[in-house]
């Protein structure tokens, strides 16, 4: 048996054992030939997926992981952790179970990757030794003989193994376990052999002096967005995702990926955006190569414009669009839109910037709040009758005396929602106070009734 | 300066000034408020376009900028085209932009993380000119930023209001730094007008005009916006028999236009 996942080793099924004894403990098992070829092909097409939608590099982890470097990327997906789960989350989507680790080093990604129970992980910078001196030896990726003999001397954990004097191991075992050890940790450096897709469009320049200066790099991409554009052109394409990978002297790659919300094939904007990165480039020694990629293309539809004696326009956001969102990600970018909901916190949900227009709106019979608190905060008030917004209420620890008020605009739970909704009534009301500022202020509850709330008054916007 | 001047000497001087500083040949647009007694106090006749303004909040409002954002949305609404509206925390109620004039369809929303992020963010919106009105929460807001600011609102033409918002009370000093903003703005919240029965009426500002380039400060007392984004002076709105706030819809635009001009 090769592989045994969680409804499996629930019948007692472990990958290793042999079929005889798996026949045994489950009868009626279907037992199908182990096809390597096909999962490494299979490996290698999800391994093209991921380049095209998270990181520029992306590499196999032969037989059963990928390696990605998302170290030009992460700002596009919300950050780190958001990224992993949305990777996790994508992959379960299609029927992958998988796990997701972010770690400094490629060796430390694998080692927790294959013995931590999270879907998602991130390894913060400092605690990297910490994190995987507990793990055992054998998600080192070391060869299985090396890994018994290690144990045989009492090496089982990878903290004994960083404690444990190297030449004699380095003489009985070879250099690998030292190697292994230190590229885990970070001491060497492990370059990643990225997959590359079939016949992407691309443009690539070698330096015969290596190049650090943010100016030339910048003069560098000033010449390589053209003959990439011109590429797309020949194929009716516009650039969805495009990463820049330079190659260093010192046989590491920096990666640049920016990501556009329509597809794109104007040179100077294409640059513009990739200049705007140089910034988070770090040259080191210098960089000997530049490779440009198309990584996610699609067909560049052109349309024909409503002539300006209709209606003016509305300019073309779009190249701004894609300035912020590759500054402070996409996620950060967005319009809202009306929700069929009376429940103001539910009301309004985010699109994205560039979504057509719905042309919905709310309903406008009562004066919102322009600033609305993201959680109700409680406040203290002055008992009064069901009806009544009451006289007083301290907010913040100051006092306010209302001087008038609107009111009550009853919200009902949506019983749809839950059966905890069934009964649950929110009383607004608009209040000022004796300075002239609103507020907006609810009960929960409808005053007479427990089951329709606990009876707290809590303030939910500011008036302008 | 409430009288137009029009001796040849003073008039040939400030023709002169403003081709050094590289604006001749094309007369500054404007965005008017429709209220005659604040376009008369500023330059131009009303909010300059192709600039930077600065709004804040007054007293205990400096912290949630609600009158401020309103004022700002008021604004934004009357100006055509897309608006870029730049947050750095995200408690703006849509509804209620809506009820400002400003559909939810004209605005799009960046949520910096950071104030520099916000800045660039800012000044790309700025610089680009697409969008009609670029507005954004800024909490520090130093000489050379704002010049920066300044200087890409003038290339494209579009309009700049800067929500000066702070976390702390004690930050608000900083509204007293110069900048290199056209107008400045502190919006503080009065009490609403009486109304013949019980409940809130439509909102009042106390609107300070503390800065204005080749212009005077003032201060006036305003009805806050209405359902297009347009102030009306306390007087002008006692003649309609509904407050606007509560009962105007889009339909009722004739009777506004009435309440604007007068």
């Amino acid at each position: 048996m090769l592989a045994a996942d969680l409804a499996a080793r629930k019948l007692g099924l472990r990958a290793g054992m042999p079929v005889a004894q798996a026949q045994a403990l489950v009868p009626g098992l279907t037992v199908m030939d182990a096809r390597p070829e096909a999962d490494l092909a299979a490996l290698e097409r999800l391994a093209l997926w991921l380049q095209q939608r998270i990181a520029p590099i992306v590499a196999l982890d032969r037989p059963d992981g990928l390696v990605l470097d998302t170290t030009g990327a992460d700002h596009l997906h919300g950050g780190e952790t958001v990224m992993l789960r949305d990777i996790v989350r994508r992959l379960a989507a299609s029927g992958v179970h998988a796990r997701a680790v972010a770690a400094g080093t490629l060796g430390a990604a694998h080692a927790v990757a294959r013995t931590t129970r999270d879907m998602a992980v991130v390894v913060p910078a400092g605690g990297l030794r910490d994190r995987i001196a507990d793990l055992p030896i054998a998600a080192l990726r070391l060869p299985e003989n090396i890994v018994a003999g290690l144990d045989k001397l009492g090496l089982r954990r990878i903290g004994d193994l960083d404690h444990a004097p190297r030449a004699p191991l380095a003489l009985r075992f070879g250099p690998e376990v030292a190697l292994r050890l230190d590229q885990a940790l970070g001491r060497v450096d492990e370059p990643i052999l990225p997959v590359r897709p079939v016949d992407p469009v691309s443009a690539a320049r070698a330096f015969a002096e290596p190049i650090a200066a943010a100016e030339t790099i910048a003069r560098a991409i000033g010449t390589l967005v053209p003959p990439l554009c011109s590429g797309l052109e020949a194929r009716g394409l516009g650039v969805r995702r495009l990463d820049l990978l330079l190659h260093r002297v010192d046989r590491r790659a920096e990666a640049v990926r920016i990501a556009t919300g329509r597809p794109v094939r104007d040179a100077e904007r294409l640059a513009r955006l990739l200049c705007e990165k140089i910034e988070t480039i770090d040259p080191g020694f210098g960089i000997e190569r530049m490779v440009l990629t198309a990584t996610l293309t699609e067909p560049i539809e052109t349309r024909q414009h409503v002539s300006a004696l209709v209606e003016q326009e509305d300019a073309d956001l779009s190249g701004l669009i894609d300035i912020l969102a590759n500054r402070v990600g996409m996620r950060a970018l967005y319009r809202l839109a009306p929700v069929e909901s009376d429940v103001p916190e539910r009301s309004v949900t985010r699109v994205p910037a560039l979504a057509p227009d719905a042309r919905a709106e709310w309903p406008g019979y009562w004066p919102r709040p322009i600033r609305l608190l993201p959680h109700p905060e409680p406040i203290g008030t002055m008992a009064m009758l069901p009806d009544h917004p009451p006289a007083f209420f301290v907010w913040r620890g100051v006092r306010r005396r209302v001087a008038c008020a609107d009111g009550p605009e009853r919200v009902f739970g949506e019983w749809w929602q839950g059966d905890a909704e069934l009964a649950t009534v929110r009383d607004y009301f608009r209040v000022e106070d004796t300075s002239g500022a609103r507020f907006w202020i609810y009960r929960a509850g409808d005053g007479e009734h427990g089951e329709s709330g606990s009876q707290r008054w809590f303030l939910h916007g500011i008036f302008g | 300066m409430t009288q137009p001047d029009t001796r040849p000497a003073l008039e040939a001087l400030r023709a002169q000034i403003s081709r050094l500083e590289g604006r001749s040949g094309r007369e500054r647009a404007v965005l008017p408020f429709g209220v005659g007694e604040i376009d008369r106090r500023l330059p131009g006749g009303g909010l300059a376009l192709g600039a930077l303004h600065e709004v804040a909040g007054g007293g205990a409002d400096a912290l949630h900028c609600a009158a401020a954002g309103q004022f700002a949305a008021g604004i934004a609404a009357r100006a055509t085209g897309k608006v870029l509206w730049i947050v750095t925390r995200a408690d703006l109620f849509a509804p209620a932009l809506q009820q400002a004039g400003l559909s939810s369809a004209r605005v799009i929303f960046v949520e910096a993380g950071t104030d520099r992020d916000g800045l660039a963010c800012f000044e790309e919106g700025l610089r680009h000119g697409g969008p009609g009105a670029v507005v954004a929460d800024v909490a520090r807001l130093t000489m050379p930023a704002s010049r920066r600011l300044q200087l890409a609102a003038e290339t494209s033409g579009a309009l700049g209001i800067a929500i000066r918002r702070w976390r702390r009370q004690a930050d608000a000093a900083d509204f007293g730094q110069p900048t290199a903003a056209v107008t400045r703005w502190r919006v503080s919240v009065l009490p609403s007008g009486p109304l013949p029965v019980p409940g809130v009426g439509r909102g009042r500002w106390l609107l300070e005009l503390m800065r204005a380039r080749a212009g005077e400060s003032a201060a006036f007392e305003v009805e806050a916006c209405d359902e297009r984004g347009r102030l009306a002076l306390p007087g002008a709105a006692d003649r309609l028999a509904v407050p606007a706030a509560l009962g105007d819809r889009p339909g009722a635009a004739a009777s506004g236009r009435g309440r604007a001009s007068a």
